[in-house]
């Protein structure tokens, strides 16, 4: 047996990951003894999303780790273990607690630092960086005693780290050394934009500002003073004023630098000692240090294959351009945007009314764009980015690209067909033109499928109108015809049903049949229908004219169990129930012989009802004053609550009463599956909101709005809509949520999966629930108000009508029962017998 | 001879849905289908789901098949002939008539 190479990983960051992950998918990996030392507590985690962290995301929530990733792939991970030196001769790492050891192949992944000028007082309480989760957690507790906060450094993660004091409740600066922001991304009319529409936003832009003493304030804990005599007082500072890598270890190992640091890789990112590696933000290429994260997975795959001899690829530097949402406002960047090559031309686009700046710059004969900026509307990037990475010859008028269409012109757009399979489609997860083809030859047909199979689009999201494009074209030429026909009855998608009945108000299956469709209709059609008129017209369910769309549940008004008898549930709004309450729902459990059981959506369901005794139990239920709890819909089903500010000691805000009043205003609202709500008292959350179709969660500052969670099959998190909400425009906003998701989703389709194909996910939401973008809002909200106004409780409008209760009974023509249904006891209760227990006649109990 | 019971009135038979009868000790699905004039009975007992419950199941058109879905796994069950569309099974028809508006099956 050949002993296993040792292989030892100093960083655990996003890049350091990124290695042990390709290492793992090689063949060869087998053949290494891998041991990775991190100096954080934790594993990889999210640094491109952290001030999500911010915004209601765990440290978990942005951990990079897959469940096991670790113990299943043998590699043996030391947290809180810091690297102090490494002896090349010896082939030996030093930790800080003094243990040795041996290596045949080292990879240094040591990241960088934040640069925090050498400013007097820079050291002073409160003065901090923005790079790990534990800086997090400082400038959460340093924001809570400070009123202003300041951040040094307009760059890409200055501005990140202001919308983190902003979110924090925090009076917030940025102090910019250059006289733009995003100094390197952006020209100068670009930059001024920028700082425009940020300071719209409520943070203060100081740009020339060199910072040359900080001291004591008089109004805040810090003066700030800067070289042109100015100065400004601050409770908190931030340095975001550039990274350093961290090289210390391989200087000291005597690797070679560069000249003004950096650790020199070649194309293998091997160093200048052939076992030691070094890929990511410590690593420096052709003089670069790539601080993005794309190219650190690329450094990272190529030592892998290196390493292992399973592959040939090369660095051989990277593209950095960006397009990136700062504080709300797109910004993006591409190649020499300075117009900085030999001869190069520029045209330009300042439209003032509608805040948007672009530029492109391109070559010389005007035949090759080499670069573009483009604030407040990013939108041509995915295009002009491919444009100038395959070298695709530009229109005879290149400035079309960038000026708005007039006449109804269309835009010179590059069609997916003019890539190479090569193009690097979505640089987050390097995802060519060809893997996505090959995902949509595999069976991919929607943006959801190609999402799941390649990763494409999930990451920054820039890519997702070109992945689009790139299968849809591909999907076009394997002759797929995509059919989103409802079924054979209607050649319609359940969206186009939907505004067909709005919009020619017609209110019936028959009428919607004879005008647009074929046959008579089938399980698939009818039910969808059936939701979709009561969306819409919110009629009585089992009218003559509804009865027969309503599913196995709908049409009964309970839940059908394996033997054909029905649960019935209650509506407890909020999860809250009178003692008088529970006690009527005991006798009448007690006196029909239901088996009972506790509900996840906090609420009491009762099984083994037979047909004929609905009528009889909801009677009864009535009288107690319960209404129907819609268990049975495609509708609102609870809204989960823990108890609040009421009794709970750290409760912030009324959860229970808010629960109650939105369970109130939504029930009965049919959609294309069921919806489920929570409100949470304080961010301990006990209500799990943020695992529902909409979680509402009390801050100090009022509440915040999560959608599109789910458990089930396939659990998923809420992604943040908007915070610090009063009650009137949270309530704005869930109706316009509901009323566009009931508009546009497919049938059957929950909320996340609906978000997860609507172009532009969560800040799309965001645009036409919050911004209004589609000027939808106030026609949404007029729509849940007609939905709301028409809400009856249908068990209520059935037991007071004898002719409606004729069905309720097994035979049509005597008054027996099924004697199919056959109960046994367990632990007290009844349920439903076994094949083997009907034999075994003795222990079945009667019903009747 | 065939003997017809009378189970119900037609009036009794929502459009477009079934009810069960018992006549002769047997559990009938009656059908009223919206896409024909006809009524159709057939066995009452989902041999798959094993419970009594086709007559509450959706009528549904599969490629101009007048067929019931289970309302329990949703597998179709011709209304004519019992077949069943996705598996090897099959279940006992009856014959239905209209007299008047009276509704009437024999087993």
């Amino acid at each position: 047996m050949t002993t296993k190479q040792k292989l030892v990983v100093i960083g655990n960051g996003m890049v350091g990951h990124k290695f042990l992950e390709s290492m793992v998918d090689l063949e060869q990996a087998s053949q290494y003894e891998i041991t990775v030392l991190c100096e954080e507590p934790r594993p990889a985690y999210d640094r491109v999303y952290l001030s999500s962290y911010f915004s209601g995301k765990t440290a978990e929530d942005l951990s990079l780790v897959s469940e096991g990733f670790f113990e299943k792939n043998n590699i043996n991970l030391k947290l809180n273990c810091k690297a102090v030196s490494f002896d090349r001769d010896a082939q030996t790492i030093t930790t800080e607690a003094g243990e040795t050891l041996p290596y045949d192949k080292l990879i240094l992944a040591t990241g960088s630092y934040p640069f925090v000028p050498p400013v007097p007082g820079h050291d002073r309480k409160n003065c901090l960086v923005y790079r790990t989760i534990e800086d997090l957690e400082d400038i959460t507790e340093a924001a809570k005693n400070s009123k202003v906060g300041v951040v040094v450094g307009g760059g890409l993660l200055g501005l990140e780290a202001a919308k983190a004091l902003k979110d924090l409740g925090l009076k917030t600066h940025v102090v910019e050394f250059a006289p733009r922001l995003m100094a390197v991304q952006v020209d100068d009319a670009g930059g001024a934009l920028l700082k425009s529409k940020i300071e719209e936003l409520g943070v203060k832009v100081h740009t020339s500002k060199n910072t040359q003493n900080i001291s004591d304030g008089d109004e805040c804990v810090h003066k700030m003073e800067f070289a042109d005599g100015e100065s400004l007082e601050t409770d908190l500072i931030l340095f975001s004023a550039g990274i350093r890598p961290h090289d210390a270890l391989a200087r000291e190992a005597g690797i070679e630098l560069g000249p003004r640091g950096g650790i020199q890789i070649n194309n293998f990112c091997q160093t200048s000692d052939d076992n030691v590696y070094a890929i990511g933000e410590c690593a420096l290429w052709g003089g670069m240090i790539y601080g993005l994260v794309a190219p650190g997975y690329n450094m990272a795959k190529v030592a892998a294959q290196h390493i292992t001899g399973a592959g040939s690829d090369v660095f051989e530097g990277a593209d950095m351009s960006t397009k990136l949402k700062l504080m709300g406002v797109d910004v993006a960047s591409i190649g020499d945007c300075h117009a900085r090559s030999e001869g190069a031309l520029s045209y330009a686009y300042t439209d003032e009314v509608n805040q948007v700046y672009k530029k492109i710059v391109v070559s010389a004969d005007k035949k090759l764009l080499l670069g573009a900026v483009m604030v407040g509307d990013a939108e041509d990037y995915g295009n002009l980015l491919q444009m100038m990475l395959n070298d695709i010859e530009l229109p005879e008028k290149p400035e079309a690209l960038i000026l708005p269409s007039l006449d109804g012109a269309a835009k010179p757009a590059l069609g997916p067909d003019a890539l190479p399979d090569t193009a690097q489609i979505c640089s987050c997860y390097s995802v060519s033109k060809g893997d996505i083809c090959c995902s949509v030859q595999n069976g991919a047909q929607t943006i959801g499928d190609i999402k799941a199979d390649t990763q494409a689009a999930t990451g920054c999201g820039g890519c997702t109108a070109l992945v689009t494009q790139v299968m849809n074209s591909e999907l076009t030429k394997l002759g797929v015809e995509v059919n989103t026909d409802i079924c054979e009855h209607f050649k319609y998608t359940r969206q186009d049903l939907y505004s067909i009945i709005r919009v020619e108000g017609i209110k019936s299956f028959a009428e919607l049949l004879e005008k647009h469709g074929t046959g008579h209709g089938c399980e698939i059609c009818k039910p969808a229908v059936g939701s979709i008129l009561a969306s819409v017209w919110n009629d009585y369910v089992l009218d003559d004219k509804h009865i027969s769309l309503q599913d196995t549940n709908d049409i009964f008004l309970g839940n059908m169990q394996k033997d054909g008898t029905y649960s019935v549930v209650p509506r407890m709004a909020g999860g809250e129930v009178t003692p008088e309450g529970l006690i009527a729902i005991g006798q009448i459990a007690k006196d029909y012989g239901l088996y009972t059981k506790l509900t996840g959506g906090q609420r009491v369901d009762m099984f083994g009802a037979q047909l004929h005794q609905l009528p009889d139990i909801w009677n009864r239920l009535i009288e107690a004053g319960f209404e129907t709890g819609h268990a049975y819909g495609k509708a609102l089903r609870t809204v989960k609550s823990c108890v609040g500010s009421t009794w709970c000691r750290y409760g912030v805000d009324d959860s229970v009463g808010l629960a109650v009043e939105l369970e109130n205003r939504y029930k009965g609202l049919r959609a294309p599956h069921k919806m489920k709500m929570a409100v949470s008292g304080c961010t301990r959350e006990c209500a799990e909101a943020q695992s529902k179709d909409v979680g509402v969660i009390a801050t100090e500052n009022g509440w915040n709005l999560y959608v599109c969670g789910n458990g089930g099959m396939k659990p998923r998190h809420t992604d943040l809509l908007a915070t610090d909400l009063d009650k009137e425009t949270l309530i704005k906003y869930i109706d316009r949520f509901w009323m566009f998701y009931i508009k546009t989703a497919d049938r059957l389709q929950r909320t996340s999966v609906w978000m997860d194909n609507l172009e532009g996910g969560i800040d799309y939401l965001k645009e036409v629930i919050v911004e209004d973008k589609l000027g939808l809002g106030e026609e949404l909200e007029a729509q849940m108000a007609a939905v709301i106004g028409t809400y009856q409780c249908e068990w209520k409008t059935t037991v007071n009508n004898p002719e409606r209760l004729k069905r309720f009974k097994h035979f049509i023509n005597a008054d027996k029962t099924d004697d199919n249904i056959k109960f046994v006891k367990e632990r007290g209760q009844i349920r439903p017998a076994s094949e083997d227990e009907r034999v075994n006649a003795e222990d079945l109990i009667a019903v009747g | 001879m065939t003997n017809f019971v009378d189970v119900c009135a037609l009036s009794d038979i929502n459009l477009d849905t079934g009810v069960c009868a018992l006549v002769d000790g047997k559990q009938v699905a009656i059908f009223r289908p919206a896409a024909s004039g006809e009524l159709f009975a057939i066995d009452n007992y989902d041999p798959i789901g094993k419970a009594n419950v086709l007559s509450r199941g959706l009528v549904s058109d599969v490629k101009g098949h007048l067929t019931v879905a289970s309302p329990l796994y949703k597998q179709h069950y011709c209304l004519a002939d019992g077949r069943c569309l996705e598996e090897d099974v099959s279940i006992p028809t009856y014959q239905v008539k209209l007299e008047g508006e009276r509704v009437l099956v024999a087993v």
